[in-house]
């Protein structure tokens, strides 16, 4: 940084009033961005980061405010301009990409007009020419077809492309700074890569600076030229990506690194240094040639989805549209076994199948056709709504994805917990119920004082133990793990996973563990199978196939992580 | 460990504190939108009314005195007497045990009925919803006061029917909000960890589904207090229902409004405003009661 930064905080401090008085949300930080530079913010949940953004763009909500300092941008201080120089700030000199790009587009305006709005607003475009400017716009962020694409409606379009568009809205006034607040969340890795590659390139191209706000290290070097990393509130190191990664020098940014699950590392290596490790679990691998039958055997298992019917609206109107659309196949035919003491991982990429598999298995949705034989029983016979009533329900059990969603808020942590065995156990009264119940929490590191409170009363950790305890209180034979930790920072997924495998050996059971992060899978499972459009696209050890892929698919699909240099 | 969603601008959630008492938390409340607190102070005002009012009254409500007849507000007569020379202060005070009792039977009834028949439709689907559904469009075609007349007129002139009247033109709007919410959360993360708990559906619906939508219901029939309120009056009003003598606030309007144009106006007017009261602090009522009932909001 030899000239004075295009985007200059200087000991920015943003307050929040709240029921309990006022909070600070961020506490006297420094970041400066240089012109053509990409910094990237790093934290976890609730370290500040977003915040710091929306303060540079002055949309903080109402009750948050800059206590103190001052943001510089070019020469204009932006805590003390007035809303219509922001208003002219925002979009033409800084523009701001959110997290979901469907979020952030009229659902109901084509994407080409929406394009336009922003042109015309700024000047950038007449009437005459607006068309021309935004297939342009289209063209320049890598949409193929773009005068087509000028006439589709956001839910015509993926997730990547829809962020595509919201790059071509940011970019489109030709702006100084981008603030792209995690971009990538909610996107498949090789979307991800996409659309992370296309920003570089473009701000490269244009001179732009960018500030890169995320949660992801691995993203964060590969993408920037500078890394902050912030902890509650504050900066607590600013260096450059290359030597931050190599040569952390703050305990929290070594703890951070040492969570992100990379390529040969264990599972136990995630943990701080500092927490007490329970004495390592002999991994006991399940024999390739193991004798005994699979716990789970899954056979040409399909899914069909009946298609929306095409035709004219007239026709719909009056019923005469063709039924001889083909079913659409979520699930297309696929075999597995899942042995005994084994954890099975099943990825893929959004809509690849795995989920609707793992609903099938776990026998909360009906297969159209193929087999689900649990411990010599074909449990896909039976239907779906009756086999909650059914003893084998207690031995398939489920941690599901969203940890706030999965917890009805109106139950304390106890009652939630004890819902299983209420309905399934055979355990009575208070007191050897609270016993078991605080038993179950011990085993998942959860506080005991802490049961009797509600969902909204924890945080996201404490929230994914209760759903932990809640699937092993019936000891099952089976727990399918639907992205568990993808809702949590990398340090409570640290822990999480850790627990996971504890549990596993300790109370003998097979984990089917769905996921998008091969990494998480490298670390948890014993077999992999890779998943694309309802097939199976390769499966073996997990040695095998994320260390040596066969398939094209799965190679691209490991090449598209980003890695922090180690 | 902060709990922050990603998506949202910053929901700044720290330690969660320990549970407080449900008085602490209406006191913040209150505190926080002194409107509420007016409105909670007002039903206080109504409910010690309905349980006090025929007990606590200066005269009895009943008693005509014909040398007093039609005498304006005075210390007295707070506010005047009527053609029979009746206190109204004492018939107004006396009419709000008759007329919230038939605002609550009424709002219950409907609760119970519409709000199970729209959870069942919203959370099973199928034929329960069709059949729901249609119940619901077929008492929406009708105006829904010449309908509750037209239930009153044949089921005969009594309280009993005009609470039935005044919970089935309800119905549709209970059996709506009902589904809607129950709707949202049939596939909610919790109640497929619920079922996989093995609880069967049935359970499901009464466990999961019904205490998760308490609040918005509530917040439901706070309003459709008022609503019922003014329903009753509305058929007292027009001659059904309550008969004459009883003191109820629609019929006194009614029997005031042909003294307004000689300029006997209170005898219309008190009741009136009782009326108005009444509806106006059920409507803001609800927004209090959302932030009582809601768990979210305690903390």
């Amino acid at each position: 940084m030899t000239a004075k930064p295009l985007l200059d905080i200087k000991n920015l401090t943003v307050e929040f009033a709240t029921r309990r008085g006022t909070v600070q949300a961020v506490k006297s930080i420094d970041i400066g961005v240089g012109k053509g530079e990409t910094v990237a913010i790093v934290g976890e949940s609730g370290s500040g980061k977003s915040v710091t953004s929306y303060a540079v763009v002055r949309i903080l909500d109402r009750a948050g405010r800059v206590a103190e300092g001052s943001i510089g941008f070019s020469g204009i201080d932006l805590v003390g301009a007035s809303e219509a120089q922001m208003r002219d700030l925002r979009g033409r000199e800084i523009s701001m990409i959110f997290q979901n790009p469907r979020a952030a587009l009229n659902p109901i305006r084509k994407v080409g007009k929406q394009i336009e709005d922003v042109l015309l607003q700024h000047v950038q475009a007449t009437r005459a020419t607006a068309r021309a400017k935004a297939i342009e716009a289209l063209e320049k962020v890598r949409i193929a077809r773009p005068e087509e694409r000028y006439d589709a409606y956001p839910f015509e379009l993926s997730g990547g492309m829809c962020q595509r568009i919201v790059i071509a809205l940011a970019l489109a006034c030709q702006p100084q700074l981008l603030i792209a607040d995690e971009p990538t969340t909610g996107l498949d890795v090789t979307t991800q890569k996409a659309v992370m590659d296309l920003i570089v390139e473009l701000t490269r191209e244009r001179g732009m600076s960018t500030i890169l706000i995320t949660h992801d290290l691995g993203l964060a070097a590969a993408y920037s030229d500078k890394v902050v990393v912030m902890e509650k509130g504050r900066v607590v190191e600013t260096a450059a990506a290359a030597e931050i990664f190599c040569n952390p020098q703050h305990p929290y940014t070594r703890r951070l690194m040492q969570a992100t699950p990379r390529v040969g590392m264990a599972l136990r290596d995630l943990l701080p240094e500092a927490a007490a490790k329970p004495p390592a679990v002999p991994r006991i691998l399940a024999a390739a040639g193991n004798a005994a039958a699979p716990l789970l055997r899954v056979e040409n298992l399909v899914k069909e989805y009946p298609r929306p019917a095409t035709g004219s609206l007239l026709a719909k109107l009056i019923g005469k549209a063709e039924p001889e659309n083909p079913a659409f196949r979520a699930v297309d035919g696929i075999s597995f076994e899942v042995r005994r003491g084994e954890t099975l991982g099943l990825v893929g990429e959004s809509g690849c199948g795995k989920s609707t598999t793992s609903m099938m298995v776990n026998r909360l949705l009906d297969p159209t056709s193929g087999r689900i034989v649990f411990d010599g029983q074909d449990i896909g016979a039976i239907p779906a709504k009756q086999f909650a009533l059914t003893p084998l329900r207690r031995r398939i059990q489920m941690v599901f994805q969203d940890p706030t969603d999965s917890l009805n808020p109106r139950f304390t942590a106890e009652r939630a917990i004890l819902d299983p065995i209420l309905r399934m156990g055979s355990l009575k009264g208070r007191d050897a119920l609270r016993a078991r119940c605080e038993e179950l929490a011990t085993l998942v590191g959860l506080p005991i004082e802490l049961i009797d409170r509600f969902p909204h009363q924890l945080s996201g950790g404490q929230k994914a133990r209760v759903g932990i305890a809640r699937a092993i209180a019936l000891e099952p034979d089976l727990v399918i793990l639907d992205e568990p930790t993808a809702a949590l920072d990398v340090s409570v997924q640290a822990v999480v996973l850790n627990l996971l495998e504890e549990l596993k050996q300790r109370l003998r059971m097979s984990y089917i563990f769905v996921s998008h992060d091969l990494n998480v899978v490298r670390l948890l499972c014993d077999r992999v199978i890779v998943m694309r459009t309802g097939e199976i696209v390769e499966q073996g050890t997990a040695e095998e196939v994320l260390g040596a892929p066969q398939a094209e698919y799965t190679r691209e699909l490991l090449t598209a992580i980003p890695h922090p240099p180690l | 460990m902060n709990d922050m969603s990603k998506v949202e601008p910053p929901p700044l959630r720290f330690e969660a504190p320990p549970s407080t008492s449900l008085l602490a938390h209406a006191r913040h409340i209150v505190s926080e939108n002194p409107v509420t607190g007016l409105a909670f102070g007002l039903f206080a005002l109504i409910l010690f009314a309905a349980i006090f009012g025929p007990s606590i009254v200066p005269y009895d409500p009943l008693a005509s005195n014909t040398n007093s007849a039609l005498q304006g507000p005075s210390a007295a007569h707070w506010f005047g007497t009527d053609q029979l020379g009746r206190d109204i202060f004492s018939r107004v005070v006396a009419a709000t045990r008759l007329d919230f009792t038939i605002a609550v039977a009424s709002v219950a009834l409907v609760f119970l009925l519409g709000g199970l028949a729209g959870v069942a439709a919203g959370f099973f689907g199928g034929w329960v919803d069709t059949i729901v559904g249609r119940v619901a469009d077929t008492i929406m075609a009708f105006p829904l006061f010449v309908l509750a007349m037209g239930i009153v007129a044949a089921l005969g002139n009594s309280v009993t029917n005009i609470v039935i009247a005044t919970a089935i033109i309800n119905f549709p709007l209970y059996a709506r909000v009902a589904r809607a919410e129950a709707n949202v959360r049939r596939e909610a993360g919790f109640v497929q960890a619920a079922r996989l708990s093995g609880n069967s559906e049935w359970r499901l619906l009464l466990t999961q589904i019904v205490p998760n939508i308490m609040p918005i219901m509530a917040v439901q029939m706070s309003l459709t207090m008022g609503y019922a309120i003014l329903n009753a009056a509305g058929l007292s009003f027009i001659g059904l229902g309550v008969r004459p003598p009883t003191p109820e606030w629609g019929i006194m309007v009614a029997e005031g409004a042909s003294f307004i144009v000689s300029g006997e106006w209170w005898i219309a007017f008190f009741p009136g405003l009782a009326l108005m009261t009444a509806v106006f602090c059920f409507n803001l009522l609800g927004d209090g009661v959302r932030d009582l009932v809601d768990p979210q909001r305690r903390n």
